[in-house]
């Protein structure tokens, strides 16, 4: 496809997550409460965005993922939330 | 439009889905073992589960004049309790020679721990002892990069196994490379609100090449969409992609690391 193609099949679908994003960080400064290492990582994932180079969604995935090596000694519990809960 | 879908769990979708996937053009499709969404309390429910996936669900599916396969395991979810997840795996030899098992699956990992690495190689050498195909989950969301490293050094650990028996799947775009790089197959898991989109895994297919990926649904009790694989071909249509291309995406790739078991096979 050129690239007018892409932009007429994935522009306006992208403009809408963009503005999404947009209003869900609004939301979050909002609200009150402390820190939370899921928006850390939001917020570093976010800079990927703005790189020149491809490959931004592997970059935005790596973000928030878990970059240690060794298995863990016990399962804490089933469910993943989306971040690395860096030290915990 | 002809598809096969590689990956669904059935037993927790209405028949109803069965109508809809053979309107539209599913040829197969094939039901790893998956986590109920409560854990089991000992291995009398997994021998009724494994009944259900290759007695019961294939009757289901025939009734649409669907072709029903299974993969059999104990799921990462349930395999902190090792004790349990050795007197499962005791008991799939009494299903593995039956018409529509076609392999070990889902094994894997879910949170990376010690006790699920210890089980995913208890599956592994049970799968080479019984020369069966492996199908793998890779964990969710931030646990999938280490899960993926950590899955690939026990299977490449294991002499046994030959990668292009095994598929990886749930890869997305920081796992798909090096799983493909070391001879695997990959899946991708078309789901609304994580894992690929369609727009996304066509991305992967346009980067990485169609040689050894497959699409699927993994269509459960959660947010997941039964009819993904066609839509994303559909996508893949919009997109400009052939139908020849198309039908070795959504057909013919399934079908050939499927075919590896002689068991697998289609309608004439």
């Amino acid at each position: 496809m050129t690239r007018q193609q892409v932009l007429e099949l994935y522009f306006m679908e992208a403009r809408f997550k963009l503005v999404e994003v947009a209003a869900f960080l609004d939301r979050v400064d909002r609200a009150k409460g402390p820190p939370d290492f899921r928006l850390a990582a939001f917020r570093k994932a976010m800079k990927e965005l703005s790189g020149k180079k491809p490959g931004r969604a592997k970059k935005v995935l790596l973000a928030f993922s878990d970059p240690t090596t060794k298995p863990i000694a016990k399962a804490p519990g089933k469910g993943a939330c989306g971040a690395w809960p860096a030290g915990k | 439009m002809r598809y096969i879908e590689p990956h669904g769990h059935m037993v927790s979708r209405t028949t109803d889905d069965y109508q809809d996937m053979v309107t539209a053009g599913c040829a197969a499709v094939c039901e790893p073992a998956f986590w109920a969404g409560y854990d089991r309390k000992g291995v009398q429910g997994f021998h009724d589960y494994f009944c259900q996936l290759t007695d019961y669900e294939p009757k289901r599916a025939a009734k649409f004049g669907l072709p029903h396969y299974a993969w059999l395991c104990i799921n990462p979810k349930e395999s902190e309790d090792v004790k349990l997840a050795e007197e499962v795996i005791g008991i799939i030899p009494q299903f593995i020679d039956k018409p529509s098992v076609l392999g070990i699956g889902e094994i894997g990992l879910n949170k990376n721990s010690r006790n699920e690495m210890k089980v995913l190689e208890m599956h592994v050498d049970l799968a080479a002892r019984t020369n069966s195909l492996i199908l793998v989950h890779t964990p969710h969301l931030e646990d999938k990069l280490k899960g993926t490293r950590l899955i690939l050094d026990v299977l490449k650990s294991d002499k046994r196994i030959k990668p292009e028996r095994c598929i990886i799947d749930h890869v997305e775009e920081h796992t798909v490379q090096r799983v493909l790089d070391a001879g695997f197959w990959a899946g991708m898991t078309l789901y609304p609100e994580s894992k690929c989109s369609p727009a996304r895994a066509i991305d992967i297919i346009e980067t990485y090449g169609a040689e050894r990926l497959w699409m699927n649904s993994a269509c459960d009790w959660g947010v997941s969409v039964p009819l993904a694989v066609p839509r994303t071909a559909l996508e893949m249509r919009r997109r400009g992609h052939s139908a020849k291309f198309i039908d070795q995406m959504i057909f013919q790739n399934p079908a050939r690391f499927m075919g590896q078991c002689p068991k697998f096979k289609l309608p004439a």
